[in-house]
């Protein structure tokens, strides 16, 4: 029974041995089949530039995770100070729940990551061949018989023809890998929107309207005291002065 | 004989290295078979080390088809089985 190895190698072969098999004049395949292997090349360019984009819209969304980490620890200590542990806990609770969430796109991060070296190395050995199958095929076309041609044809094409499906693949997981992605954003985006999930980046958190109250009425406390010694201050002096 | 290791490059291995990939290629396709995944990527992790130290990195430019191909091992089992049906993971082509 053949292996993974002769089973992949069997199938990338079918398809290819049908696309030529359908093939009349052998520089119209050519020139054809030269066509193909730009456009693909343009393919894996842009499957390179789609990478990118989400990768940068994950770090985006990783800085600003980042941001509300460090205002949650400065809130819990805020609220811990002002002794109200229930508005610590919250704020730590918080806290984990955004940790848990950069640890998930610091995954997805690397993944794209993977995905991007993949579709550049990718590029590099299709832009490679498509070269050499540029002059080799100026040479077929000048210099053999069209039975001839078919031979040296069917070889070149053969060769290149592997590589389109395996940049083919590798541009097909990449997208796929995107697009997940993307429908995660999507969803948690509109878990934020519905208010089933609290929008971490939001900025005015129930949490920090207590918290802000918190040191509002801290302040006014202050000030009473301030003036309450103030007043009483007054007082002793004009009893003094009585 | 040629082997393509699948999203990375060609490579030229000698006999004895094909031998000792046959034979983890045949544990890899019973690890598939018994849906053993991580069995199954252990041996292609395997095949890919061999040919990456002991298999000659053929220029990209070479034209050459390869004999055989080797998935890579972050693939699903249902990934790696839909790879060998035709109108599975491998694109089609584009045709006229």
């Amino acid at each position: 029974m053949a292996g993974l190895m002769s089973r992949a190698s069997t199938v990338v072969r079918a398809k290819l041995s049908r696309l030529l098999d359908r093939a009349e004049d052998p520089g119209e395949t050519l020139d054809y089949s030269y066509e193909k292997q730009l456009q693909l090349l343009q393919d894996v360019k842009r499957g390179v530039a789609d990478v990118v984009t989400s990768k940068k819209r994950l770090q985006l969304q990783t800085g600003k995770l980042e941001q509300e980490l460090v205002k949650l620890e400065g809130q819990a200590r805020q609220a811990l100070g002002a002794g109200r542990e229930d508005l610590a806990r919250q704020a730590l609770e918080r806290k984990s729940a955004v940790q848990q969430q950069l640890q998930g796109l610091d995954r997805q991060v690397q993944e794209l990551e993977a995905q991007q070296e993949r579709l550049i190395a990718s590029e590099r050995q299709l832009s490679a061949k498509i070269e050499a199958f540029r002059s080799q095929k100026e040479v077929i076309k000048a210099q053999y018989s069209a039975a001839e041609a078919q031979v040296r044809i069917g070889e070149a094409a053969t060769g290149i023809g592997e590589q389109m499906a395996d940049t083919g693949l590798a541009i097909q997981r990449a997208r796929d890998k995107t697009e997940q992605m993307q429908a995660r954003a999507a969803a948690v985006d509109e878990l934020v929107a519905s208010g089933t999930l609290e929008d971490f980046t939001s900025d005015q958190t129930q949490l920090d309207r207590e918290l802000a109250q918190l040191s509002s009425s801290s302040q006014v406390d202050a000030e009473l005291e301030r003036m309450k010694a103030e007043l009483g201050a007054g007082e002793q002096q004009k009893e003094l002065e009585q | 004989m040629i082997v393509r290791l699948m999203g990375d490059a060609q490579y030229r291995v000698d006999d004895g290295l094909r031998d000792e990939l046959q034979q983890l290629d045949e544990q890899a396709l019973e690890a598939l078979e018994r849906e053993d995944e991580e069995a199954m990527d252990g041996y292609l992790d395997r095949m890919w080390t061999l040919v990456k130290e002991r298999g000659e990195l053929l220029p990209a430019e070479d034209l050459h088809p390869s004999d055989a191909l080797i998935p890579p091992s972050d693939l699903s089992l249902e990934e790696t089985r839909k790879l060998f049906s035709e109108d599975g993971l491998i694109p089609d082509l584009p045709g006229r």
